[in-house]
């Protein structure tokens, strides 16, 4: 069996999810979804003792084999650390919201189909080799993050959050295919792999720095980098168990997991090195800093989610250095990276599901409501607590040791000589100590000002008390992981850490081993980063003990000149604009836009007509002009004048109607029975037609039209009908190609099994025109019935209000 | 419009059935002189036609009382269906068969699937034209 089929495996399953939680009421459907993410992760850890060797798996199916696409799920370490994410964390997710989402009054059909959908598109991400799937299934998770988002879609912030998510994400994922589709074009494969393999034959392409900057701005958008950020906090309006999955363990960090994937190509580019660690230690500072402003509770965790990003996103970007110095502190970098992305992903996930406690037991996330929580949930401040600390860098968690690591890379980055990094290199240290303070500040801040200070619970909307066993499942099972990661950090070091920084880093390990970093918690005195860390904690302290009196600080921001009032005003500005646009042509008038289409197609036959030199003129094969001919041209013509002149619409009709009768006059001239015989029957129920809508129409007026108007329709008029008669004429002169008739005389008895011609061309040789022909009448029919319909329905309900 | 135009009522009696039955066999006739489903289907039309300008909408809707907007959704499967069919016995979409048979009454005669593809047009033809002129004639 293709192992790539397993993929699809939580889309199959969502098609049964609205049928089970319809059918089946008495179980809460997320017991259904929680088998699918518990088989998958149970299946994928198989691959472990694989990818640690240092090998892979691959499977694949052709899509569309012409163009190169198909879906392949490309197992290395870095991927199966992903998948083993996605699949883990989602396990624990489903089992958590199967308590927090009651089973009676939210729409759990909606919220599992949406989820399991967004666990395909993720392990799509995460395993697709080949770049056009891994954006088809990037913009797949964009989609279904924004249903999750707007899954209560009643509420207005929600809605807001959803669409913004999406215009961000979606619009980044859009650059990202540009990236693609020039790396596409300049490897000539759309292989990730292969890419990487023909690297030397166009990294010096100046089009090799473009793709690098789209790539990067479809990864910024996605892991939420300064200045795109701003989505991720009103984000938040999801279900809880949705920002602890989407919004802080796996999606978020699909753009970490791109950037991983494509250092091995991009990191030759000094701009790919400096916007990656750059712009993530901008992010990292950015958000810890303003994550102290926030007073929601997944408002902190939403800012440290865009802060801890951006902390993993420099360290890929110092990761990144490895290729240009032989310095082993850049290796570490890029372990330090993937490590701190398995610690984020475990504490983050169990201080949201906390945050989702503390609203679910008392109805607010408010943090100055909130206090002295400790007493009455003792579990789940247990939980917060070495979440938080984790979260800080404090030992004996696992955050301390990621964090010493990055503290470690980023001291190591001052040291680096090339791209001017030893001249900016100084503020690498100094911003990533300065962030980490106010990392500890928030982590505190969250905690503390939850659990621990004044009670003021008549205040709460609920009255608090702990929350039930099945919810606390989770998240103290990532709260063990939490302190398993201090005590065995090299285990997850062998079997997951190294088997990804090798994929990251191919060309410096033939092993996963040699790319293993010996983790340990006390290296000395000597150690640089140990310092750091007392200094972090020492000033953090002092800081989160008066953060009253400097709270205040960030009051002085105007609010107009944030990134959200940016957005904002992008968002109306282009919203007028378009509307203003189509305003200045869409007058709700069809002759107007008959008058555009004429007037297009006319200009547009005439001039390719003579630009093309297709223009001919060969008199020689025309058949004679008879009498009867001239007689009926002139019927034709004096009723084409009749129609334009007449001042009573049923004499306009009648003239219409002479004129069809002419034409198919000229139809029995030529001998074509079958074009003459549907001809008189169209020209007699279109006149009947007219006459039955009659009633309807208005009387005829000339609509206010000047003589500057009519001149104008007239011109276009005759340009439509000579370009028509240059047409007709042009193509009876030039015959490119023998005619088709031939071979219709020779097969329509043999191969069709007919004798007429025209009518086995539109049931045979052309069948699929007549197809769609009846399809496309078929829906005016109903068209039409509708716009009718639909309006007296609504004429009689206003009667009824009346 | 309720109108005792005697004249044309009657006329209308007997010319109804003179251009159902023509209709008909210019529908048949489509595969080897001129006609088929098209035409065949616009005649009938234009029979129908005929009667609601005689008589009014109430009397042709009780003389004949089909759903058309179901009579389009027939014919629309009995054609994709046709074209379908081939399928199923693994040559590419759309390919007609056909074979001569010896009928009672009608001697040798060539059945061709290309006829149930062209019975679907005339279903749509007749149905969706009939829709437009019932909605727009009843439209008050």
């Amino acid at each position: 069996m293709e192992f790539v089929w397993f993929i699809f495996l939580p889309a199959l399953a969502a098609l049964f999810i609205p049928t089970l939680f319809r059918r089946v009421a008495g179980i809460h459907t997320g017991w259904f979804v929680l088998i699918i993410p518990v088989v998958l992760f149970v299946y994928y850890s198989t691959y472990l003792p694989l990818t640690a060797s240092g090998e892979h798996a691959v499977s694949s199916f052709d899509w569309i084999p012409s163009l190169g696409i198909s879906f392949v799920s490309y197992l290395d370490g870095l991927s199966l650390l992903f998948t083993l994410l996605i699949t883990g964390i989602g396990a624990l997710v489903v089992l958590y919201s199967i308590f927090y989402l009651d089973r009676h009054k939210e729409k759990l059909g909606n919220f599992y189909v949406y989820l399991l959908l967004f666990m395909t598109a993720m392990l799509g991400v995460v395993q697709s080799d080949n770049v056009i799937s891994l954006y088809l299934f990037w913009e797949l998770t964009s989609i279904s993050s924004f249903l999750l988002i707007g899954y209560w879609y009643t509420r207005d912030g929600s809605r807001f959050g959803a669409l913004k998510s999406m215009m961000i994400t979606v619009g980044g994922g859009l650059m990202m295919l540009g990236g693609f589709v020039i790396l596409g074009i300049l490897g000539d494969t759309y292989s990730i792999r292969e890419l990487i393999s023909r690297l030397s034959d166009y990294s010096g392409d100046p089009l090799f720095t473009l793709a690098a900057v789209l790539l990067l701005l479809g990864a910024f958008t996605k892991s939420a980098q300064f200045p795109f950020y701003i989505w991720l906090p009103d984000a938040m309006e999801a279900p809880t168990p949705v920002s602890a999955y989407l919004h802080s363990a796996t999606m978020v960090k699909a753009g970490l997991y791109l950037v991983a994937r494509f250092t091995p190509i991009f990191a030759e580019s000094s701009v790919w090195i400096w916007l990656v660690s750059g712009i993530g230690l901008l992010t990292l500072m950015w958000g810890s800093f303003f994550a102290v402003k926030q007073t929601d509770l997944k408002g902190i965790l939403a800012f440290s989610t865009v802060s801890q990003l951006g902390l993993i996103m420099s360290l890929l970007g110092a990761g990144a250095i490895a290729y240009h110095s032989d310095d082993t502190l850049f290796r570490l970098a890029m372990f330090a990276a993937i490590f701190h992305l398995v610690n984020h992903a475990v504490f983050k996930g169990s201080l949201f599901m906390i945050a989702g406690i503390v609203d679910h037991e008392t109805g607010t996330r408010d943090i100055r409501k909130l206090g002295g929580l400790m007493s009455v949930m003792p579990i789940s401040f247990t939980v917060a607590f070495i979440g938080g600390l984790s979260m800080a860098g404090i030992p004996p968690f696992g955050g301390f040791l990621s964090k010493e690591l990055f503290l470690e890379s980023m001291v190591a980055l001052k040291h680096f000589e090339l791209f001017n990094f030893d001249t900016w290199g100084i503020l690498f240290p100094v911003i990533a100590w300065l962030a980490s303070v106010f990392t500890f500040v928030y982590s505190f801040y969250f905690v503390f000002k939850t659990f621990t200070g004044e009670k003021k619970f008549d205040k709460l909307p609920l009255k608090p008390h702990e929350a039930p066993i099945g919810m606390l499942i989770s998240p103290i099972i990532l709260a063990v992981s939490v302190i398993a990661l201090f005590f065995i950090p090299n285990v997850v070091g062998k079997w997951l850490v190294a088997p990804a920084v090798m994929a990251a880093q191919p060309q410096l390990y033939s092993l996963p081993s040699e790319a293993a970093v010996h983790v340990q918690a006390w290296h000395g005195f000597e150690y640089i980063p140990m310092w750091l860390t007392a200094g972090v904690i020492a000033i953090g302290a002092l800081l989160f003990t008066s953060i009253k009196k400097w709270q205040p600080v960030y009051g002085l921001q105007p609010e107009k000149l944030s990134l959200n009032a940016l957005y904002d005003s992008a968002m109306t500005f282009s919203e007028k604009g378009m509307n203003k646009l189509s305003r200045f042509y869409m007058n709700g008038l069809i002759r107007t836009y008959l008058l555009y289409m004429f007037a297009f197609f006319s200009v547009m036959t005439i001039v390719v007509l003579f630009a093309k030199g297709a223009f001919k003129l060969d008199m020689s094969s025309l058949s004679p002009i008879t009498l009867f001919a001239v007689m009926n041209a002139i019927v034709a013509i004096l009723g084409t004048g009749m129609v334009i002149m007449s001042k009573n619409r049923i004499s306009a009709i009648i003239a219409l109607g002479a004129v069809g009768y002419s034409v198919a006059l000229f139809f029995v001239l030529f001998k074509a029975p079958d074009l003459a015989l549907t001809q008189l029957v169209i020209e007699t129920i279109s006149v009947a037609l007219f006459l039955l809508a009659f009633r309807h129409l208005p009387a005829l007026k000339t609509h206010g039209e000047t003589k500057q108007n009519k001149l104008v329709n007239g011109i276009i008029a005759i340009g439509v009908g000579l370009s028509v008669t240059l047409v007709a004429l042009s193509a009876h002169s030039n015959k490119l190609v023998s005619s088709i008739s031939q071979y219709y005389k020779d097969t329509v008895y043999t191969e069709a099994g007919g004798g007429n011609i025209v009518n086995v061309i539109l049931v045979d040789y052309r069948g699929f025109d007549t197809l769609f022909e009846i399809a496309v009448l078929s829906i005016a029919g109903i068209a039409v019935l509708g716009m009718i319909k639909l309006r007296l329905s609504r004429k009689e309900s206003d009667d009824e209000k009346e | 419009m309720k109108k005792n135009n005697v004249i044309l009522q009657t006329t209308a009696k007997v010319t109804f059935f003179i251009i159902s039955l023509f209709s008909i066999h210019i529908f048949f006739a489509g595969h080897f002189a001129p006609g088929g489903g098209f035409v065949g289907g616009l005649l009938t039309t234009g029979a129908i036609v005929l009667l609601l300008l005689a008589f009014d909408l109430e009397t042709v809707q009780a003389t004949l009382p089909f759903n058309f907007t179901i009579v389009i959704g027939i014919g629309l499967l009995l054609s994709l269906g046709t074209a379908a069919g081939a399928i199923l016995f693994n040559v590419p979409f759309f390919t007609h068969a056909f074979a001569h048979f010896d009928l009672p009454l009608f001697g040798d005669t060539e059945l061709h699937t290309a006829m149930i593809f062209d019975s679907g047009v005339y279903l749509v033809v007749v149905g969706a034209a009939i829709t437009i002129i019932q909605s727009i004639g009843g439209d008050e």
